[in-house]
């Protein structure tokens, strides 16, 4: 399988001077696919990450870090398994979970918390009959199709969480039809550790090269090739095999290791297997390696010098050491039975030098592996973004609003995720304050009185129809779910998952996304910390929608603000921000009608930093018994959350709600960002505080009633909505019933 | 000076956590036993911690029973040191046949993480002590395998000795027989349960309005080894 272009192949040659061999090609081959190498996308990553005070930069470190104070450091990846998950579910998902762990023991810290935002096609539909045949199938079997992987990919994710004892505290999850027969499984892992303990990644001539885990086979040959490709058929070979057992080993002998103060440096195997590995941290570092494929362990002693270099089996690691250290090394990985082999040595030329059986079989520049030429790729608007602007289907304003909001209660994307994160374990560590779904994000306690607030949030429907618009909005919501919990952001990832970049219309919806993310970050200072590309994700019936997921940390000093999660009867509700009819790429449109296009929500930076400041404002201050914001499925669900949570009734007056709405139906579910609903007991002080904002816009919405009250909603002085608890309840936990004998 | 024992195998994941609560909450002197170890002296309590013991591989808990820490383990049982098995833990105590019984996959298939209601069912082991006879309480569970049977003869057994220490209250997460959520042996020393009462021991990590009654299982067995 040739892998390297033409143009790429020259290129090689001239800078060899020489033909290269089959495993060179191979080498290059891995490491210059887009997934190892970023080739199109290098050029704007780079203008993500700037120099910021309380981010560590260090050569050759694959998770961003963050100094927290008191010598405590944070570290966070995210990273996505798309095209494994979507033929193999179950595997695929399981080792995106495995990789992202082993990026946080590589920078000497120990992961605290997991985390996952998950895309699927449609499970269920109420607004066309199941029977309806599409090209690919009757809408049954698309539905069908999409809850097998939901389960599996569930699955995977906690029997690797589970089983090496990490908690999974939070996620995300969104259904839309250009996911159908794929998914897009973003993890991402936090880790907690000393910034004394921060591997060095120093590294000197004689340093000896241990490669330790599950022996090397012929899992997961070309994954990386396989993942930069549009998903043309089945290729379950190139999905890797999970093994969470080994990697809690790993994870122990790391935690030894750092301890006994023995590694110089740590690089994790992923994809592109060891020809990744060992190029990116020879170049990364600056020296050169020498490698004894014969010293390798295998599966299978047949294995070809190329099938060993691009096995991408899991559960690997590289650990460098100075020599005299390896004893001490050995007495650790031997306690924990972990198989591994001294591979090398460190040189001081700059060279890759694969050996076997003595002979030289492969020599090239670490450098010229490890940087791709790049690309350069053209961009240019998509005709679609401005036909969508106009809706061409007109939505009736429907005669029971009732049905309608438990339908929107009821829409998967919408509907309480418990059934999937029962299946975590969020609880193991001791430190998940606020655990899954109970509010806007997940809080863990750290060290010396900190907490730390994580969030993943995405909206492939807005980006697809204003990738600019649409990246801020996720921004502006992961932020909002951020000081919900009264935390301070501290640092932003971003997990760009795209089409084929060779697509110009595609590639100009990634550079919208890209220039949202650095706007963003400017205005509100809050750094980018780090970030991921995936291109490729396409399947025979087109592209995903653009789907940027956005990961936001937030810190709490003191633990101000974080038990007030819940209002209780006679609490005073408010709204803080202007409802408009922006219906574009809304649940409201796209899951109940069926609609794509409409005016999409345009994100006010100035506003949004004013709003989201007076929140963490007012919350410090302990104003407020609940905070929260409105996004997916807009005001109505918003409150809808806070009941159901509370177990509390409401009473709302809709014309007392800030709005340029035409429609009452509109104004329920209109998905404006920077808006928040406030509960408080504290009115006086809380209007007080309001009024030294002049341009400020909130109101009094209504009333907090008693346990198991009804959820009300009026207008005109009618009962618009009048929702028995129990009844929002059971639409609310919809998943469980779609999801029962899958 | 008191001292309690940890036993960790390969793959034990909640062996830190229960070591915060004896040392950090209770101060109470405690060391981690790697599973090799096949001489120990001198510890008045034995805690086997949950996780993925050997990965769960062949059959949750059944590599671990047949490790030398295993042995030493029975000795001290046989001695009436309290033993106390939390999830993998009670599923090694089973599997060792210190407990009587089999832990099997969940009804619903699915691991189940959440919290749950207990039954104090006695009150008469080094563990209950300080819990009043059919006391509820609230403790998260976190389990793929937490499903307990017995055989009919087994049952009867359990039933006429009072084995039963806890059992779930209304809402039976595992579809275990009896809704039984932990047991003891005949001479009440030896207690394995499925629910994690370390994950109540500090008040930031309950679920909203709860009290920290599942702490008193540590409670009862400091005030047992310290009499």
């Amino acid at each position: 399988m040739e892998i390297l272009t033409p143009s790429e192949l020259n290129y090689l040659k001239k800078k060899l001077k020489r033909e290269p061999n089959v495993l060179e090609r191979e080498i290059v081959g891995a490491q210059w696919s887009e997934h190892c190498s970023y080739k199109s996308s290098k050029k704007y990553i780079k203008l993500l990450t700037k120099k910021s005070e309380s981010i560590i930069k260090g050569p050759g470190y694959d998770a961003g870090i963050i100094d927290i104070g008191n010598g405590d450091v944070i570290t966070i990846h995210i990273e996505s398994h798309n095209h494994p998950s979507a033929v193999e579910p179950y595997g695929g998902a399981a080792t995106g979970v495995g990789g992202i762990i082993r990026d946080i023991l590589s920078m000497g810290t120990m992961p605290i918390a997991l985390l996952n935002a998950l895309r699927f096609g449609h499970i269920n539909s109420p607004y066309t009959s199941n029977d309806i045949k599409t090209s690919i199938g009757t809408k049954n079997e698309l539905y069908s199709a999409s809850r097998w992987l939901l389960k599996n990919v569930v699955r995977g994710i906690a029997d690797y969480g589970n089983c090496i004892g990490i908690p999974t505290v939070g996620g995300e999850i969104e259904f839309d039809e250009s996911f159908t027969n794929y998914c897009l499984v973003d993890v991402a892992a936090i880790g907690l550790g000393k910034r004394k303990d921060l591997i060095r990644n120093i590294i000197h001539k004689d340093d000896i090269l241990i490669l330790a885990g599950s022996s090397t086979g012929r899992d997961g040959i070309h994954g990386a090739s396989f993942a930069s490709k549009e998903l043309a058929m089945e290729n379950r070979s190139a999905v890797q095999i999970p093994d969470p057992f080994m990697e809690k080993l790993l994870m122990e002998v790391t935690k030894e290791a750092i301890e006994a103060n023995i590694l110089k440096a740590v690089k994790d195997l992923g994809g592109g297997g060891l020809s990744c590995c060992l190029s990116e941290t020879s170049a990364n570092l600056n020296k050169g390696f020498e490698i004894d494929l014969d010293k390798i362990h295998l599966k299978y002693r047949d294995m070809e010098p190329e099938e060993i270099m691009i096995s991408e089996s899991q559960e690997r690691m590289l650990y460098i050491t100075k020599k005299e250290n390896f004893k001490s090394f050995a007495k650790i990985l031997k306690k924990y039975e972990v198989p591994f082999a001294l591979i090398g040595t460190v040189k001081n030329h700059k060279n890759l030098i694969i050996n076997k059986n003595g002979k030289t079989i492969a020599k090239m520049s670490s450098h010229l592996i490890a940087y791709a030429p790049l690309l350069t790729r053209n961009s240019k608007k998509p005709k679609y973004i401005d036909d969508l602007k106009v809706t061409k289907k007109f939505v009736k304003l429907p005669p029971d609003l009732n049905k309608t909001f438990l339908s929107m209660l009821g829409n998967p994307t919408i509907a309480c995720k418990n059934w999937v994160f029962q299946q975590f374990d969020h609880e193991i560590g001791l430190r998940t304050i606020i655990k899954p779904g109970i509010t806007d994000c997940a809080v863990l306690k750290l060290n010396n009185n900190k907490f730390l607030a994580a969030k993943l949030d995405g909206n492939s429907k807005v980006c697809y129809q204003d990738p600019y618009q649409g990246t801020l909005t996720c921004l502006s919501e992961a932020r909002a779910n951020i000081i919900t919990s009264g935390a301070h952001p501290i640092g932003i990832v971003d997990h760009l998952q795209f089409g084929n970049p060779e697509n110009p219309e595609i590639f100009w919806t990634f550079k919208k996304s890209i220039e949202a993310m650095i706007d963003f970050s400017n205005f509100n200072k809050i750094p980018i910390v780090g970030g991921k590309v995936s291109f490729y994700n396409e399947t025979k019936n087109g592209p995903i929608k653009p789907s940027p997921v956005i990961g936001m940390l937030g810190l709490i000093k003191g633990n101000v603000g974080i038990s007030q999660i819940n209002p209780t009867p006679d609490d005073t509700l408010y709204i803080i921000g202007t409802t408009s009819d922006d219906m574009g790429g809304s649940e409201y449109y796209e899951f109940l009608n069926g609609i794509t296009g409409g005016f999409v929500p345009q994100l006010d930076l100035q506003l949004d930093l004013m709003n989201s400041n007076l929140i963490l404002k007012i919350i410090k201050e302990q104003l407020v018994s609940r905070s929260h914001d409105c996004s997916k499925g807009g005001l109505a669900i918003a409150l809808a959350e806070i009941a159901i949570s509370s177990n509390c009734g409401l009473n709302i007056d809709l014309d007392k709600v800030p709005n340029t709405c035409k429609r009452l139906d509109f104004l329920l579910f209109a998905e404006t960002p920077s808006r928040f609903i406030i509960g408080t007991k504290k009115e006086e002080k809380l209007e007080k505080e309001f009024s030294k904002y002049t341009n400020l816009t909130y109101s009094k919405i209504g009333k907090v009633t008693d346990y198991g009250d009804n959820i009300t909603f009026i207008s005109k002085n009618k009962k618009i909505i009048n929702l028995e608890m129990k009844i929002a309840k059971k639409n609310f936990e919809n998943l469980f019933h779609i999801m029962k004998n899958q | 000076m008191l001292k309690i024992g940890i036993p960790v195998f390969p793959g034990s994941n909640c062996d830190r956590d229960i070591y915060y609560v004896l040392t950090k909450i209770y101060n109470i002197k405690t060391e981690f036993i790697w599973h090799k170890k096949d001489k120990i002296k001198n510890y008045n309590a034995i805690v086997i911690p949950g996780g993925f013991s050997f990965g769960d591989r062949l059959r949750a808990g059944i590599i671990a029973a047949h490790s030398p820490i295993i042995k030493e383990v029975k000795r001290l049982g046989n001695d009436r040191v309290p033993v106390l098995g939390i999830c993998n833990g009670f599923q090694i105590l089973v599997e060792s046949q210190l407990l009587p019984g089999s832990l099997i996959k969940n009804n619903c298939l699915n691991f189940t993480c959440k919290w749950t209601d207990l039954k104090v069912r006695n009150t008469d082991t080094p563990f209950t002590s300080k819990f009043k006879m059919n006391e509820l309480f609230k403790i998260p569970i976190a389990n793929g395998e937490g499903r307990y049977i017995l055989n009919e003869a087994q049952l009867k057994e359990v039933k006429k000795k009072n084995q039963i220490v806890f059992s779930y209250h209304n809402d039976d997460p595992n579809g275990s027989i009896y809704s039984i959520a932990g047991v003891t042996n005949d001479k009440r020393n030896i207690v394995g349960m499925m629910p994690h009462p370390e994950r109540t021991c500090q008040s930031e990590l309950k679920l909203f309005g709860l009290t920290n009654s599942a702490m008193k299982i540590f409670e009862s067995l400091i005030a047992y080894i310290k009499k």
